[in-house]
């Protein structure tokens, strides 16, 4: 079995994890083997027949109402009983922040390894291979996991999604023996002013400014073109965080985030080598900069060299007209 | 408050990586190698949290001799105390081999600790894993990603970075925590602070004088492969004035790159 950790917030399934479940029915047919999801709280029958969609032939569904609020440990140890429970081969997660959190708790709590933000899973003689990007992406490394369960936390954007089918799986209730004692922190309050904003690691398109965008102020134009656009976030390089011009919620490279949206444009971004691992795997790239030179156009599919005060307004005209 | 704050020797991120395929491992010759500039948040904030409530900041790392350089500039923006895990691994990508060591290390040698900081991730590796694993092993809480940290003397509350916003953790002391960027602004060594710990001694602790089993140091992964990614080709230049080149650009990720 390849049991799939299904992450909720505010009360929807996140898109990645149902690319972590997709995932693992593509790998459990190499493997022979069948796929199982878990959820994790209270109130989520619907959410199960949702998710069994998506090829899951079983739904667990791990009631506490301690496991309402998020908790390293509370998830963990619950997670860590079903495990031991259903042993499965492998256990997925998508690394979100709450992945990243949690994976790595749950792996420590059974004594494996575990493989983090691997972007492509084989299998090998019955095992799996997982690839990830290291130093942000100027390296690919491929290993296979010596201990079982094999435990991996999949890169957002990167996995396809299936298409739900009509088959619905079997949702299993069980009540999830958790420890209040053991629980010494959790999560307290969602802070709301940035939430509903698309992170950089999920959009579909990237609109990002670097060094060229001059001044705080002109990340509006940044917004407003990524409000014209379905799924789109704003990214930024790392001078332009430095200098304060927008959060560092926001950077791409090496010291933040690494993506690989659909497409990813960089706006008065030169292409420092950190901020190039952040990015070049994105599936299309288009550079827009004064200096021909820039290091950026090198990996771009398309390029402009122009004033990007200009392109971009009219680059928002255009994206009005067929997407609005 | 007793302050613990696990750090790493990292190539600087300007680096070009080379790999030795043979080997299959990151070819180090020419690279620089610098404290992990996550590992600078969270030593700069348990300086701020000792000059705030009194206390002392040990800082400690895991490898060879080489990792003596990172601890020293520790020493020189002001943390107390430094010990090297001595460990001659290497990079072995497993998480777990490294948070069973440090976990052994503070229950060992210093189980008295009100917090332990780290990076949120090393920069090379970058697998995120260790300070959650630690967590873990020692029954400790975790708040990862953080932004914003406040402390009372048993107690604290913690921001963290999450898809498109940010989240607050509550959680009892001791506890693990990982600094994101955003945290503090690392302050920079002085020269009396460089003099002084060049003076300091650095103990060294040996991996095997830990008491961890034989099975507990196994390398718990098998690399396979380690290779540059796909090299991209530079695409073409579209001419025209902005509005012109705009709407060829359009048109283009519309119909040629169907990504609109």
């Amino acid at each position: 079995m390849i049991l799939v950790y299904i992450e909720t917030r505010q009360g929807k399934v996140k898109k990645s994890s149902l690319e972590a479940l997709s995932e693992a029915k593509r790998r459990a047919a190499g493997l022979g083997t069948e796929v199982a999801a878990v959820l994790a709280g209270t109130g989520l029958e619907a959410k199960g027949q949702e998710v069994s969609a998506y090829g899951a032939g079983r739904v667990y569904l791990l009631q506490n109402p301690l496991l309402e609020a998020y908790s390293a440990q509370g998830h963990g140890q619950a997670l860590a009983a079903l495990v031991g429970e259903l042993k499965p081969e492998a256990v997925f997660f998508s690394a979100t922040a709450m992945g990243k959190d949690l994976a790595p708790r749950l792996a420590a709590r059974l004594g494996v390894s575990l493989a983090s933000d691997v972007t492509r899973i084989e299998v090998k003689d019955k095992k799996l291979e997982f690839t990830r990007p290291i130093f942000a992406g100027k390296a690919l490394l491929s290993f296979t996991l010596k201990t079982s369960p094999q435990i991996a936390t999949l890169r957002p954007n990167v996995f396809a999604l299936e298409q739900p089918g009509t088959m619905a799986g079997e949702t299993v209730k069980k009540d999830a023996a958790v420890a209040e004692s053991e629980i010494k922190g959790k999560v307290v309050e969602l802070l709301a002013e940035k939430t509903g904003e698309m992170d950089v690691t999920e959009a579909d398109i990237i609109v990002s400014g670097g060094r060229g965008m001059k001044a705080p102020e002109n990340f509006a134009l940044l917004k407003e073109l990524s409000a014209v656009i379905p799924r789109s976030a704003v990214g930024a390089s790392r001078s332009a965080i430095d200098s304060g011009w927008i959060g560092h919620a926001h950077q791409v490279g090496q010291t933040g985030k690494t993506v690989s949206p659909n497409l990813y444009m960089a706006f008065g971004i030169s292409g420092a080598i950190q901020h190039l691992a952040g990015m070049s795997s994105s599936k299309v790239i288009v550079a827009v900069n004064k200096d021909p030179e820039a290091p950026i156009f090198k990996v771009a599919d398309y390029g402009i060299v122009g004033d990007l005060f200009e392109v971009i307004p009219a680059l928002k005209d255009e994206l009005k007209k067929i997407l609005e | 408050m007793n302050i613990f704050v696990f750090v790493k020797r990292v190539p600087d991120t300007e680096s070009r990586i080379k790999i030795n395929h043979e080997k299959k491992v990151v070819d180090e010759q020419g690279l620089n190698f610098v404290l992990g500039p996550y590992d600078e948040y969270a030593v700069e904030e348990a300086l701020r949290i000792r000059e705030a409530k009194t206390g002392k900041v040990t800082v400690f790392s895991l490898g060879t001799e080489d990792g003596l350089v990172i601890l020293r500039k520790c020493l020189a923006m002001g943390a107390d105390e430094a010990v090297l895990i001595k460990d001659a691994a290497g990079e072995t990508y497993d998480g777990l081999r490294t948070a069973r060591i440090i976990a052994a290390a503070l229950r060992t040698k210093y189980p008295q600790f009100d917090l332990l900081l780290f990076g949120k991730q090393s920069v090379g590796a970058d697998n995120a894993q260790v300070p959650s694993m630690v967590a873990e092993l020692l029954g400790l809480p975790q708040a990862n990603v953080v932004t914003k940290l406040e402390l009372e003397t048993d107690k604290g509350t913690a921001v963290r970075e999450v898809e498109g916003g940010e989240e607050k953790l509550a959680f009892s002391l001791p506890a693990v925590v990982s600094a994101q960027k955003g945290l503090n602004e690392p302050r920079y060594e002085t020269l009396k602070g460089i003099m002084a710990a060049k003076k300091k001694e650095i103990p060294v602790v040996a991996v095997d004088s830990l008491g961890l089993k034989p099975e507990e140091l196994a390398i718990g992964i098998e690399v396979t492969n380690l290779d540059m990614p796909a090299a991209r080709k530079a695409g073409r230049i579209i001419p025209g004035s902005a509005p012109e080149a705009a709407r060829e650009l359009v048109s283009l990720l519309r119909n040629e790159a169907k990504v609109i």
